[in-house]
């Protein structure tokens, strides 16, 4: 037990290593698996072969153009908001991350790998829908490269909301609250069913609620012809929940509870 | 103890949570490559005390102290130097045994193996079970070695034995030895007098949020007047009378009728005789003579009533 030999890892491999246990620990979780990716996929498949829900198209392959981005928009929620609000709210409980501040791990070290666990989950998360869609018959876009940069803008806003969610409320709470926040942007958050297709005044309310943006900017991406104007508008409404969730965490995260 | 080579220094230590004080003017040192054990009744703040030294708190007030750094304010460096085991939880209620050990020594630069590790402890058999599904003994260990897998300088372990079996708790008591000889400081503490007594070389006994006695072992034991002779003999003995016939400093109380038990500076075996023939002239016979020194439970049992009396 020499001086000279103790220390911590370095900044990177602690980010890493930890973002890869969340990761696992997420992705073993049957629940966060039920919300990541069974109902998305579910909604997807039962929303695309049957109008159980009226949408604005007149063919399975219409629909799916509405859809796809909408469930899309639905697992980043899923995994960015609920489950990582409700994994954090059980660590915040558990007394986990009350010992891991003791640890070398930085408190931000822990948010930044949290963070890049859950793009690890999206990654698993848009590989089995798109494939799902695609097999529907849903073809990808040439522009459906520009949703990538607003997923993770999506994933960054969502999870600053889940953390500061998960920071301020008792582990209970907070798993009901993520997932009644879930529900309620489900139905009427924009993401199945556009923000546009809502009634007056609603339909500007609804726009403005960061799974409307996330959700109303991939339609954008994944359509022939993008607007630039409504991409730019999504986006900025994404950052300024980004930086609300930021602020909050900052203020009153509280580590234990 | 020389405070030059304290790991742990505590002067005037204040902590309020909002009008509850839990700590009020702790003084408190624990030497660098000893086990010091820190014992009070429950609310005494020893785990405040603790969670300060192992920067999860600021003090209210004072100055703190941790390997010549104050904790509140260290960076990763520090921390990676001080091994934590909390009182209740601190794992992730769905990784195992062997995840959550890996997962703090990837945090180190120089760790010691986990699986050698969860071995030692006697994990490897469950290293793959959910936290949440391990027996309380087992939790224990698992804290335990997230606790020190990072070969820490200094181990800060808050009831590192509590709910384990005599046999485990043997076992967690021998790898804290280890940790001593490898030269680790460790201040662990604990409501078992026992243990303090079996693995500390240096006790601090809290009460109140205030350190009320320190000191080694014997230093707390020895007391002048520590030995105890108990005996037992027909109820109701003239205790005046026989006191006349020992020295002077001794003390006699009947604690139930018939039990006898003499305190004095040292029950010398002319004492037990002196003892035995006043008994014998009054036709008593004296039986069941056990000498005791004062033991840590008795110091701990004296030290804290003081307290109680002079904050009521």
């Amino acid at each position: 037990m020499r001086a000279s030999t103790q220390g911590p890892a370095s900044p990177a491999t602690i980010v890493r290593s930890q973002a890869g246990l969340e990761w696992r620990l997420m992705m073993a979780n049957g629940e966060q698996i039920l919300l990541t990716l069974i109902i998305p996929v579910v909604l997807l498949v039962g929303l695309s072969l049957t109008e159980f829900v009226s949408l604005d198209a007149d063919s399975r392959i219409g629909r799916l153009e509405i859809l796809v981005p909408g469930v899309v928009a639905l697992a980043v929620m899923s995994s960015a908001f609920t489950a990582l609000a409700i994994s954090t709210g059980f660590d915040r409980r558990s007394e986990a991350i009350k010992f891991l501040g003791t640890t070398p791990l930085s408190r931000t070290g822990l948010l930044m790998a949290k963070t890049i666990a859950v793009l690890g989950v999206l990654v698993v998360q848009l590989s089995v829908i798109f494939a799902t869609a695609l097999l529907l018959g849903w073809r990808a876009d040439g522009t459906v490269l520009l949703a990538v940069p607003l997923i993770v803008l999506g994933t960054l806003a969502f999870a600053a909301l889940g953390l500061a969610l998960a920071g301020v409320l008792r582990a209970e709470a907070t798993l009901a609250a993520a997932n009644a926040v879930y529900v309620l942007l489900l139905l009427g958050g924009g993401v199945i069913v556009p923000s546009s297709d809502f009634p007056e005044p609603w339909s500007g309310l609804v726009s403005a609620l960061p799974s409307a943006a996330l959700a109303d900017g991939l339609r954008q991406t994944m359509s022939a012809m993008p607007s630039p104007a409504t991409l730019l508008g999504c986006s900025a409404i994404l950052l300024v929940w980004a930086v609300v969730g930021g602020l909050v965490v900052r203020k009153w995260f509280k580590w234990t509870s | 103890m020389n405070n030059g080579a304290a790991a742990i220094l505590l002067e005037d230590v204040g902590k309020a949570f909002g009008d509850k004080i839990a700590l009020k003017e702790l003084n408190l040192a624990a030497p660098a490559g000893r086990i010091t054990g820190l014992l009070g009744p429950n609310g005494a703040g020893k785990t405040t005390a603790l969670e300060i030294c192992a920067g999860l708190r600021p003090a209210s007030s004072g100055h703190v102290r941790v390997l010549g750094t104050n904790p509140w304010q260290a960076g990763a460096g520090h921390r990676a130097q001080v091994g934590v085991m909390l009182q209740s939880g601190g794992i992730w209620s769905g990784a195992s045994a062997e995840q959550a050990v890996t997962q703090v020594a990837r945090l180190h630069r120089n760790p010691i193996d986990p699986q050698h590790l969860l071995g030692k402890v006697h994990l490897d058999h469950v290293g793959r079970t959910p936290y949440r599904r391990l027996s309380g003994g087992e939790q224990q260990r698992v804290k335990l070695a997230c606790a020190i897998v990072g070969r820490p300088r200094l181990a800060i372990l808050d009831e590192p034995s509590s709910g384990l079996d005599p046999g485990t708790r043997r076992d967690i008591w021998q790898l804290i030895r280890g940790l001593r000889e490898a030269g680790t400081t460790v201040v662990l503490s604990t409501h078992a007098l026992e243990e303090a007594e079996e693995l500390s070389d240096w006790i601090v006994i809290m009460d109140n949020g205030r350190c009320v006695a320190s000191g080694t072992t014997r230093d707390l034991t020895s007391d002048p007047d520590s030995q105890t002779l108990r005996f037992r003999a027909s109820a109701h003995l003239n205790r005046a009378a026989l006191l006349r016939a020992l020295p002077t400093g001794f003390e006699l109380s009947e604690d139930t009728p018939g039990q006898y038990r003499l305190s004095g500076s040292e029950i010398s075996p002319t004492i037990i005789a002196s003892v035995t023939a006043w008994c014998a002239e009054h036709g008593v016979l004296a039986a069941e003579m056990t000498v005791s020194r004062r033991n840590l439970e008795q110091v701990f049992l004296e030290v804290t009533a003081q307290t109680q009396q002079a904050t009521s």
